[in-house]
């Protein structure tokens, strides 16, 4: 484990580990004992402004606020819906969160258990109390379309660097796409472009953490899309 | 355990054991991480003649939920043995033992785990023993802490388990079958080794003080030798990923990780 060289190589370091280096200051996935860094985590260190991080390379999603998620419909109340998020913590939406004037009671008329929302971390506190809504912009219920899943932590993955991954997917394949944080991912468009779309992303999530991931997606999608334009057209 | 006898030499004149190791020594071990695809996190162990699998499901909600923690994790261990794994066909189910077994291996593992990250939630540890020979509690703390690390659960540190017993009169190191039945002590310990804490400890039969100091030294050295194997499988099963696209080194694009 040499911390100098530690940005280059992509070093696992799992939990125990020493994260020693000049004038680091203890991150994400870390704790410090008798004044030392350690990890907390299996996954990859990652130094930034001094932090030593560690990106974790598996893990279930925990919800932090602000996060934009894919939720289904769990349980109905008379004035909230019991959202799944993927998490281990259930996650209400009260009446006031959505962008329709309910009326007590009501709610099974507006959403029904099996439906699925674009939704965002409201609220979350200490002893892990979750709250989504859906009134913010773009947010409403998802009809028609797939819905796969992934590993949470394999999400910043899918999206790229602001969002590159994602566009070039979007661009190739023609498909709608939205990438939840609870790594629950909504594709809709024309069926075999969905396929490709689904085959590339769960590339990333295979190879998630490697070199010339992008370069790989990229030849994938191209010769996808050069063998399906004379048959589609 | 210490209560039969035998006319067997446990250890020959050369200070050898039955299976030919020496008094220091332990079994061949190997893990493997990550075995199973439908768990969070799992591991294989073989350590000499047993065989065990553990699998880690969680954070995930805690039921029933009177066990509910409202200011942390809770973890659950089941440690369960196959019918087939014992030469006479163990009835299935919990019994007095796996019962004992559960519980102190969910305490060795509650105290690792950064439980206060997840309030109210639970980690499921299943421990099932496919071959028994002499410590499965060991291996199966072993495999748990490597399935726990793997699933991407926050903590302290691995945990490594060793057991050390007293056979023919003489300490030695990770006992087997015949040590175990025929011997005179068995002391199963789990320590980080960095700190030296002491997450497990047992004792069936009788040492002395020396003894003990002994078993204790023979035990932190063991630990720390199952340690490494057990960085090791965990190492190996990212180093895959690794291995397979390492050619694009050249690759300067990277951890741009957030969007």
């Amino acid at each position: 484990m040499n911390s100098e060289v530690s940005r280059q190589p992509r070093e696992i370091v799992m939990p125990g580990d020493l994260l020693d280096g000049d004038r680091l200051k203890p991150g994400a996935g870390t704790y410090v004992s008798e004044g030392k860094i350690y990890a907390a985590l299996l996954g990859i260190k990652s130094v930034k402004s001094n932090y030593v991080n560690i990106i974790p390379l598996s893990g279930r999603y925990i919800p932090a606020v602000g996060d934009s998620v894919i939720g289904k419909v769990e349980d109905i109340g008379p004035s909230n819906w019991l959202i799944d998020i993927n998490s281990p913590y259930p996650a209400p939406l009260h009446v006031n969160e959505v962008p329709w004037r309910v009326e007590f009671g009501d709610t099974a008329r507006y959403m029904n258990v099996g439906d699925v929302i674009l939704a965002k971390v409201l609220m979350v506190d200490e002893t892990m109390r979750v709250q989504v809504t859906m009134k913010d912009q773009g947010l409403r219920k998802l009809q028609g379309g797939q819905i796969i899943e992934i590993s949470s932590s394999k999400v910043p993955r899918v999206i790229g660097k602001s969002g590159s991954m994602i566009q070039m997917i979007k661009g190739y394949t023609n498909c709608r796409i939205f990438v939840g944080q609870n790594g629950r991912i909504w594709l809709d468009g024309e069926v075999d472009n969905i396929m490709h779309a689904i085959k590339a992303i769960q590339m990333i999530e295979q190879d998630a953490h490697s070199y010339g991931l992008t370069e790989k997606v990229k030849a994938y999608l191209e010769a996808e899309s050069h063998q399906s334009a004379p048959s589609s057209e | 355990m210490s209560g039969m006898t035998t006319n067997i030499d446990l250890i020959d004149d050369n200070d050898i054991r039955i299976d030919g190791r020496k008094v220091d020594e332990l079994r061949p071990l190997r893990i493997e991480a990550g075995v199973l695809k439908r768990a969070d996190g799992s591991a294989y162990v073989e350590w000499g003649k047993n065989k065990v699998l553990a699998a880690v499901y969680g954070p995930r909600e805690c039921h029933p939920r009177h066990m509910q923690n409202p200011a942390k994790a809770i973890v659950q261990c089941k440690y369960n043995m196959l019918s087939f794994s014992v030469s006479d066909r163990k009835r299935p189910g919990p019994d007095r033992r796996s019962i004992e077994i559960s519980k102190i291996i969910s305490e060795a593992l509650e105290y690792v785990v950064f439980t206060e990250n997840y309030p109210r939630a639970s980690i499921d540890v299943y421990i099932e023993v496919l071959q028994a020979n002499a410590g499965t509690r060991c291996a199966g703390l072993t495999a748990a802490s490597v399935a726990l690390a793997d699933a991407g659960i926050p903590m302290k540190d691995i945990v490594p388990a060793v057991a050390i017993g007293k056979a023919d009169g003489q300490i030695v190191l990770d006992l087997n079958k015949e040590e175990d039945n025929y011997g005179n002590a068995d002391l199963p310990i789990a320590m980080i080794p960095r700190t030296g804490e002491v997450l497990l400890l047992q004792m069936d039969g009788h040492m002395t003080m020396e003894e003990f100091d002994r078993a204790l030294e023979y035990g932190k050295k063991a630990c720390q030798m199952v340690y490494d194997v057990q960085k090791d499988a965990l190492r190996r099963r990212y180093a895959v990923q690794g291995a397979t696209n390492g050619e694009a080194d050249d690759e300067t694009h990277g951890d741009g990780t957030e969007a």
